[in-house]
C-alpha cells in the first residue's frame, strides 16, 4: 500500500509572451515562491526536487536543471529532470508524486518551466528530419491532418473548434495568471481569423508563452500538521505508444484511452461525466477538446463535438473544461501540464478565484505530448482516498 | 522592470551540424531512393509493410524488419494539412499541402508534398503519383521525389485507413 500524499501548495507565474524582466531562473522562482508561499513553508524545508521541460532546443540551454539548481536551493538534495515532450509537466508532477508515495521523501517541490520568448519553438519543432521531405511545419503542421481526421469521422460542423477557442478566451479572463486576456470574442469573430493549418484556424491555436507551474506535495504525516488547504492525490496514471506504427489510431490514441482506464480503475470511478466535477485537459488546439472526451472516456465516439455544442464544457455545464482558459489561453510548453495539474488542485482546494467552480470535489488534470503519445494523468479531490 | 528599464537581453546563435548513421536495415530503402524505387520493408511477424522503414523494427511487434517490398509507385492520400504559417526555416513556399500518402502495397501513411492542383482540389482518398527530379539530383532521401501529383483516377476506399495519419 502506497503512501497518501496531498499537494499543500501551488504556485505560478503570470505567464506572457515574453517575460523579458527575468531570466529562466527568475521565472522558476517566481513560480518556487508562490508555491512556497502557498504551502506556508521555506524552501529549506524542501527534500528533493523534480523539474520538467520540453526539449532544451526551445531555449538553447543544455541541461537547465542542473544551472536551476542555485535558483532552487537545491545543492545536497536530489534533484531529478522528466522529459515526455509536451506532457512533460504531467509527467514532472507524477514522478514528485511518486517520491512521496513510495515514502522516498516527506516534502517533495516540482516545477514545469518554458521560456518561449528566449527561443524559437516553431523552428525547434520543424528541423528537417533527415531522409525525409520537409514539408512539415511544426505542431500546428503534425496535429492539423489529425483534426482532419476527426473531423471526416465524427461529422462535426466546422464550427466546433471556434466554439471551444471562445469558451476558453473567455475563461481565461477570470484568470489573472493567463497570457491572454482577451474579452471580446464572438463566434462570429472567431470564424473570420485565418485558417493557419487548414483545417485549424488562427483562433483555435495556442500562444507561444513564458511561464512556470510550481507545487509542494507532501506526505500524509506532514500534509496533516499543514493548515492550509490541500489536494489528495487519489490517482496517477502514464502510458506512451509508439509515434506511428501500421493501423495506429491517431485520432484517439489507444495510449490515451489506456492512461484513463487506469486512471479510472485506480481512483475508483466508474462513471466519469457523472463523478468528476472538472477537467483541466491539454487542449493545445481546440478540436483537441472533442476529440479527448472521446479519449478520456468522458463522452461516446463521435459524440464529444455535441457536448461542446451543447455547452456541457461550458463553466456553468455539467462537466467544465479548462476554467483556467487551458492551453488555448497560456501555453509555456513545458510547464502547460503542471498548469492543468495545479489547476485541478486548485479547483478542489477552493483557490481558484473568479474560475471557481462550486463544490468541486473531484478534478482531474491532463496532459499530452509528442505526436499524441504520451499521456500523464491525474485525479485529486478535497477528501482523503 | 523590464527591457525598457534597461535589463540586457543577448541574441545568441547556436549552429551545429550533424551525421546521422542510418544503420544496415535502411540501407535498401534508401539506396532505392538513390535509384528511382520505393523500397519498404515487411514484418515477420505482423505481415505489415513499412515505409519508410523507419528504424528497422516493427514498432508493433518489435520484430526485426528484414524482407524489402517493392511499394508504389501511386498512392493515396490518407489525410492532409494545407499550411498557410510562415516560419524559419521553411523550404516549400506557401500555401502547400503536406499530404500523408499511403503508397500502393504499404499498410502505413508517409509525408509529401502536393502539387499540380489547387490546394483546395485535394482531399482524402485521391489517388497520386511520384513526380521524380531529374536523376542527376537523385539521393538518399525522399527528396529525390520533387513532389506527388494527381492522377487523375477515381478515389480510391480507404477504410480504415481514411483519416489516418
Ligand atoms: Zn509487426
Amino acid at each position: 500500500m502506497a503512501e497518501r500524499c496531498a499537494v499543500v501548495g501551488v504556485g505560478q507565474t503570470n505567464h506572457s509572451s515574453c517575460r523579458a524582466d527575468v531570466s529562466i531562473a527568475g521565472l522558476v522562482r517566481e513560480a518556487v515562491d508562490r508555491a512556497l508561499a502557498d504551502a506556508g513553508i521555506t524552501i529549506q524545508d524542501v527534500d528533493a526536487v523534480v523539474i520538467g521541460k520540453a526539449p532544451d532546443s526551445l531555449e538553447g540551454v543544455a541541461m537547465p536543471e542542473l544551472w536551476l539548481a542555485d535558483a532552487l536551493a537545491a545543492h545536497g538534495k536530489p534533484v531529478f529532470r522528466v522529459h515526455t515532450a509536451g506532457s512533460v509537466g504531467g509527467s514532472t508532477a507524477i514522478v514528485a508524486a511518486q517520491h512521496v508515495m513510495a515514502g522516498i521523501h516527506g516534502t517533495v517541490l516540482t516545477i514545469g518551466f518554458e521560456k518561449q520568448s528566449d527561443g524559437n519553438a516553431m523552428w525547434a519543432l520543424s528541423v528537417p528530419i533527415p531522409f525525409g521531405m520537409p514539408v512539415h511545419a511544426g505542431a500546428g503542421g503534425y496535429f492539423s491532418p489529425i483534426v482532419r481526421g476527426y473531423i471526416t469521422r465524427s461529422g462535426a460542423p466546422s464550427h466546433i473548434g471556434a466554439m471551444v477557442a471562445v469558451k476558453d478566451r473567455t475563461n481565461a479572463c477570470k484568470n489573472p495568471y493567463a497570457h491572454l486576456h482577451e474579452p471580446d470574442w464572438t463566434l462570429e469573430k472567431a470564424l473570420e481569423t485565418p485558417m493557419l493549418w487548414d483545417p485549424i484556424r488562427f483562433i483555435e491555436t495556442c500562444p507561444s508563452s513564458d511561464g512556470a507551474m510550481a507545487l509542494v506535495l507532501m506526505s500524509e504525516e506532514r500534509a496533516e500538521k499543514m493548515s492550509g488547504p490541500k489536494a489528495w492525490v487519489h490517482a496517477t496514471a502514464m502510458r506512451s505508444e509508439p509515434t506511428a506504427f501500421a493501423g495506429r489510431e491517431q485520432v484517439s490514441p489507444r495510449a490515451g484511452e489506456m492512461c484513463a482506464e487506469d486512471l479510472w480503475r485506480k481512483g475508483g470511478i466508474t462513471k466519469p461525466a457523472e463523478e468528476i466535477d472538472v477537467v483541466e485537459m491539454y487542449v493545445p488546439f481546440a478540436w483537441f477538446e472533442p476529440m479527448w472526451l472521446e479519449n478520456l472516456g468522458f463522452a461516446p465516439r463521435n459524440e464529444g463535438w455535441r457536448w461542446v455544442e451543447d455547452g456541457v464544457t461550458e463553466m456553468t455545464g455539467s462537466l467544465p473544461v479548462n476554467p483556467s482558459g487551458g492551453v488555448l489561453s497560456s501555453n509555456p510548453i513545458g510547464a502547460s501540464g503542471m498548469i492543468r495539474f495545479g489547476e485541478a488542485c486548485m479547483q478542489v482546494m477552493g483557490t481558484a478565484g473568479e474560475h471557481q467552480i462550486d463544490g468541486a470535489k473531484k478534478a482531474v488534470g491532463h496532459a499530452y505530448g509528442g505526436g499524441s503519445q504520451f499521456f500523464a494523468m491525474w485525479l485529486v479531490s478535497s477528501l482523503k482516498p | 522592470m523590464s527591457e525598457a528599464d534597461g535589463i540586457v537581453r543577448l541574441r545568441q546563435p547556436i549552429g551545429v551540424e550533424y551525421s546521422w548513421s542510418a544503420g544496415p536495415n535502411a540501407t535498401s530503402h534508401l539506396s532505392g531512393l538513390m535509384n528511382g524505387k520505393l523500397i519498404g520493408k515487411r514484418c515477420p511477424s505482423c505481415t505489415l509493410v513499412y515505409f519508410p522503414p523507419r528504424n528497422g523494427v516493427c514498432p508493433k511487434c518489435a520484430a526485426i524488419l528484414a524482407e524489402d517490398v517493392e511499394v508504389g509507385p501511386k498512392g493515396t492520400i490518407s489525410t492532409f494539412c494545407v499550411v498557410n504559417v510562415p516560419f524559419l526555416g521553411q523550404k516549400v513556399k506557401i500555401p502547400y499541402v503536406a499530404a500523408q500518402i499511403v503508397l500502393d502495397g504499404a499498410d502505413i501513411s508517409m509525408q509529401h508534398l502536393i502539387q499540380e492542383c489547387e490546394a483546395d482540389e485535394v482531399r482524402i482518398g485521391m489517388r497520386v503519383e511520384p513526380v521524380w527530379k531529374d536523376r542527376s539530383e537523385w539521393g538518399p532521401t525522399l527528396e529525390s521525389i520533387a513532389h506527388f501529383r494527381p492522377t487523375g483516377e477515381p478515389d480510391a476506399a480507404l477504410g480504415s485507413k481514411a483519416g489516418e495519419s
